[in-house]
């Protein structure tokens, strides 16, 4: 449900990108989304459509969500593993000493503008 | 011909919701102002918390109370009826959690320069409003014993975030499969340095403690 609440601060903050770029329309958001972020991709799209359209910058703006797998670190065995799968306890050998290294991004990575070049 | 222009942001869509909040932390601090963000899900004995714990402490410390909900203002009535501390009703329009410019905007509206504590009961939810840094001093958050004691794995980020952890309910206890201990651990498996205090708001069973926590945030 905090998918729109995010769909708003993307908005606020591609606005201030496309004004400092004196940029028009934005054809496409692209977000890196990690695998434990609690953002579901379908609702942040489906909240992402609803909201862009009231916009005149982002009037039928694409938002791509990259995923990022999300992988934790064992401080005991020196081993990655991944989270989703394993959870806090590692899996090589069952330390609870661990930490997520990536996987919990809500990061816009890019927008794409389309220009008209003669 | 159209050509693709990218134009690259890499920036967290949180980054600036926690510049805001760090202000405001900042702000808060210089005028002598302790804010409690105090988060639950809905039904865990927030507001009954509330009651017995500033009954308790009005006296020597000045509180005011914001609620948040996504409607009605049940809870702002209450607090001022049964404590007759300062209490406002803010709404999220719909939205499941508060962030720093919506709680900016509610202590917009309390007499801070009248104030040592400002309690924030933040909508019942226990993942959005974990999510979204409010600016607040502390965190705190209240766990019912009817909700079982595995929900520190269920919904470990509200238990990262948190300072203080509220058992409530114990009076109930004898009645569900709630291991406390095993809670505990739970608990100090994700947030090893957070406290936790066992209450009944009901029969005021832990609420000094709850206080005594309170009044040492507050001298520091």
């Amino acid at each position: 449900m905090h998918e729109l609440g995010i769909v708003f601060y993307i908005i606020r903050d591609v606005k201030a990108v496309a004004a400092e770029n004196h940029v028009e329309h934005v054809s496409t958001v692209v977000m890196d989304i990690g695998g434990v972020s609690t953002v579901v991709p379908h609702l942040l799209t489906d909240c992402w459509r609803w909201a862009a359209d009231k916009e005149e910058l982002l009037k039928g703006c694409e938002l791509k969500c990259n995923i990022i797998p999300a992988v934790t670190w064992c401080d005991d065995c020196k081993q990655e593993y991944e989270t989703v799968k394993h959870g806090k306890t590692c899996p090589h050998c069952h330390s609870g000493n661990t930490w997520l290294l990536r996987g919990n991004e809500v990061e816009i990575r890019e927008i794409q503008v389309k220009e008209l070049r003669c | 011909m159209n050509e693709v222009k990218v134009i690259e942001i890499k920036k967290s869509v949180f980054a600036e919701n926690e510049k805001d909040a760090d202000a405001l932390r900042v702000e808060l601090k210089n005028k002598g102002v302790c804010l409690l963000n105090l988060m639950s899900a809905p039904g865990s004995g927030k507001t009954t918390t509330l009651i017995q714990l500033i009954n308790r402490i009005k006296d020597k410390i000045r509180v005011s109370v914001m609620e948040a909900d996504i409607d009605s203002d049940v809870d702002a009535v209450k607090i001022k009826e049964t404590t007759g501390v300062p209490s406002i009703q803010l709404h999220t329009g719909g939205m499941c959690h508060l962030d720093a410019e919506m709680t900016r905007q509610g202590l917009d509206n309390l007499d801070l320069e009248e104030t040592d504590l400002v309690i924030l009961e933040n909508v019942g939810n226990l993942v959005c409003p974990a999510e979204f840094d409010t600016g607040a001093t502390c965190n705190a958050m209240i766990l019912s014993v009817p909700e079982g004691d595995d929900k520190p794995l269920k919904y470990p980020l509200m238990f990262t975030v948190c300072d203080l952890v509220i058992i409530n309910k114990t009076d109930v206890m004898p009645y569900f499969d709630f291991d406390i201990e095993r809670c505990k651990r739970y608990i100090h498996q994700r947030n090893p340095n957070a406290t936790v205090i066992p209450v009944s708001a009901k029969t005021g069973e832990g609420i000094e403690a709850l206080a005594e926590w309170l009044r040492g945030k507050l001298s520091c």
